[in-house]
């Protein structure tokens, strides 16, 4: 057992996890007789459709924003994917973006404006930028801020008054989250991706099984996945209706964090690393509850329903709702096959899809870009589907360009766009008509989430690519072999 | 948030039970972007009949309402409980309320104080027999006093606490400005800071 070192007051004399002891080490008061803890924030990241109330909550009552050095704001919602120079013809989405830039300028935030080369999805702007790192505490309100914990960060969304109590005074009251250990051992397959994984996590323990816990990932196959990898898998603990997700911190990290522009430098940054080595769950630290998954079995996933949970493996079909046992999941399933228009028994390969979108803050880092690319250079794209890749950031979409990727989704047919969350969850113009069916990489497949009456498939960027070549669910294996370019 | 001892208003009586936040607040406000400015947003759809109760000039500047049970269902919308501090209400008085929305209430400085059924009805005589009459919430006592009429209610000891200091939950955490600052202290170097701009 290690004895981590803290300067904070409170030192459990015990084994502890990961999540507990960056919980610790954020302590400012320590809560008596069932009030909540307070904690400080070390990282506020804002966007525009969460934020302006909070604003107006401190101009009300005359506060300062505590901690600009802790906060840096991107718009990323609303943004519109074409013609960025143009105004935004929405209405509602104007008026939030420009009050977010009216905003940071009374109150002197940080932002990163469409345009800018930091602009993008906060959840990619964040770890480019180097500030999301091992051991800290992040906050933003929008619940996909569990992809920071990638790093060993304790990282969740908040409620818009939380994000004016933050504003206001840089902590939170919360209680202690409950730590479920997810435990993932074995070796990938090929065409196995983070993705997969986590599809697999959440149809296994259901849209609701992490409710109340911060996930840590952990075992050979966490550890063998790289940081975009990691952030994927962190990013979608909030499908299983967790807290946060986290996975430790390890050489892995400290390679992706060192030399970001934001990153610790010098005495600071080994000060920084040996601390991080520390964080590790303690040998016998004991976790409210524990799953295990067989990497060594997984097969690429994909939806079939209409929440995340809804999955199954490529190979197999559309199941039964008669299968269910629960009569609830049954009920559900009954709805969702009916919204989906998938009949059960259906292969769910010979699914024909209507549009691809690759992109979003689970997948549309470089390394996302590059696995969507390396499936699709040298072949041409199925008639009829539509194929959009948006970067998540405006340095990601400069990288891929750098890489010459844009020239492979072009040559292929897709459109390739300007970062944002775009159809994601379409609060820009990017959106899917009603019936139309999308293989997509993002992280919700609820009920119009990517345009009234449009139909959700998640999937990894390899599997959305070959679905792109062939018009239907489909993983690389099934594609024919190409003649210049291999696998 | 202003300290609430006691408060002196027009009391309107609203008789409906289960009133759902979207009737407080219909869903098409809240895509604005201020936390201030709903005065015109409560109560909208039902402010178009010109016999609702707050349109009747005896209610005008109303500042207590008192309604059926189960005030403040549905949605959890923070916006319900502005729009009413908006138009003015300080204090609402229900034989029962959503949970959501009376944890919003004690947030914003709104009292939500729960009248048993059948002082509600004796409190709507009451105020049938004199529209625009005033009435005193007397937090410190617990008591809603109109006329000869007093009327107790309940109110949890924490959040009467914390509307009797005035106290909003950033007001109750700047309480430990020293602690944050000692913390803020001891911050290590390495940790994450987004200016200056690198
Ligand atoms: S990409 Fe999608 S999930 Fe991620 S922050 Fe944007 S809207 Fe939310």
């Amino acid at each position: 057992m290690s004895t981590p070192v803290s300067d904070t007051a409170v030192i459990p004399e015990r084994p502890r996890t990961l999540a507990e002891k960056v919980w610790d080490d954020h302590l400012v008061v320590k809560g008596e007789n069932g009030q909540p803890d307070l904690i400080y924030i070390d990282l506020h990241l804002v966007h525009e459709v969460t934020s302006p109330q909070a604003f107006d909550g401190l101009r009300a009552e005359g506060r300062a924003l505590r901690r600009l050095d802790l906060t840096i704001a991107t718009e990323d919602h609303n943004t519109p994917t074409l013609d960025i120079d143009k105004p935004i013809a929405d209405l509602t989405s104007r008026t939030q973006i420009e009050t977010l830039r009216r905003n940071a300028e009374e109150f002197g935030v940080r932002i990163h404006s469409l345009g800018d080369r930091e602009q993008g999805i906060v959840h990619v702007v964040g770890p480019q930028l180097g500030l999301t790192m091992p051991g800290i505490t992040v906050v933003c309100g929008d619940s996909h801020t569990s992809t920071h914990g990638a790093f060993g960060a304790m990282a969740f969304g908040i409620g818009t008054s939380e994000v004016e109590h933050v504003m206001a005074t840089q902590t939170l009251p919360l209680k202690p989250f409950k730590t479920m250990a997810i435990t993932v051992e074995g070796d990938l397959r090929p065409g196995v991706t983070a993705k997969d994984i986590i599809l697999a996590i959440i149809a296994k323990i259901g849209a609701n099984g992490g409710q109340g816990y911060v996930l840590e990932y952990r075992g050979s196959a966490i550890r063998s996945l790289s940081m975009e990898g990691r952030m994927t898998m962190c990013n979608m603990s909030i499908e299983a209706g967790a807290r946060a997700g986290m996975i430790a911190p390890d050489e892995t990290t400290f390679a992706y964090v060192e030399g970001k522009p934001h990153a610790p430098k010098g005495k600071d940054w080994d000060d920084a690393v040996a601390y991080w080595r520390t964080l590790p769950s303690d040998e016998g630290a004991v976790y409210d509850a524990e799953v295990f998954l067989d990497a060594n079995e997984l097969e690429p996933f994909v939806t079939w329903g209409t929440n995340p949970g809804q999955g199954v493996s490529l190979s197999e079909a559309v199941p039964d709702p008669a299968s269910f046992a629960d009569p609830n999941e049954r009920a559900a399933a009954e709805r969702a096959l009916e919204y989906m228009d998938l009949a059960a028994g259906t292969p769910m390969k010979d699914v024909p899809v209507d549009a691809v979108f690759m992109g979003s803050c689970t997948n549309s880092r470089i390394e996302d870009l590059r696995a969507f690319a390396s499936v699709i250079e040298g072949r041409t794209k199925a008639d009829g589907v539509r194929v959009m890749v948006v970067p998540g950031s405006a340095r990601v979409r400069l990288e891929a360009e750098a890489e010459g990727l844009d020239k492979v989704f072009i040559d292929f047919g897709a459109e390739w766009r300007f970062a944002g969350c775009s159809m994601c969850l379409g609060m820009n113009p990017d959106q899917l008509a009603p019936g139309e069916r999308c293989a997509s990489t993002s992280n919700r497949n609820f009920e119009g989430r990517q345009g009234k009456g449009g139909r959700t498939h998640l999937v990894s960027p390899l599997v959305a690519a070959a679905t792109a070549v062939l018009g239907h669910l489909a993983s690389p294996s099934d594609l024919p072999a190409r003649e210049k370019v291999g696998l | 948030m202003d300290k609430f001892t006691t408060h002196t208003g027009i009391a309107a009586p609203l008789k409906r039970s289960a009133v759902d936040t979207d009737q407080i607040i219909p869903a098409v406000y809240l895509k604005r972007v201020t936390k201030t400015g709903f005065d015109d947003a409560l109560f909208a759809n039902w402010r178009q009949d010109p016999e609702f109760v707050l349109n009747q000039p005896a209610y005008a500047g109303a500042s207590i309402l008192v309604a059926g049970p189960d005030f403040g269902t549905g949605s959890s919308r923070e916006h319900a409980v502005w729009a009413l501090r908006d138009y003015g209400f300080a204090v609402v008085l229900s034989p029962r309320f959503a949970d959501i929305f009376r944890g919003n209430a004690g947030k914003q400085g709104l009292l939500a104080g729960v009248v048993s059924e059948a002082d509600i009805e004796r409190l709507w005589r009451a105020l049938d027999a004199a529209p625009g009459v005033s009435m005193t919430v007397d937090l410190e006592a617990r008591e809603a006093v109109l006329g000869e009429l007093r009327v107790p209610f309940e109110i949890d000891d924490y959040t009467r606490w914390r509307l009797i200091e005035g106290l909003d939950d950033i007001g109750l955490t700047l309480r430990d400005e020293d602690k944050i600052a000692q913390f803020e202290a001891r911050r290590e170097a390495w940790r994450p800071r987004t200016l200056p701009v690198q």
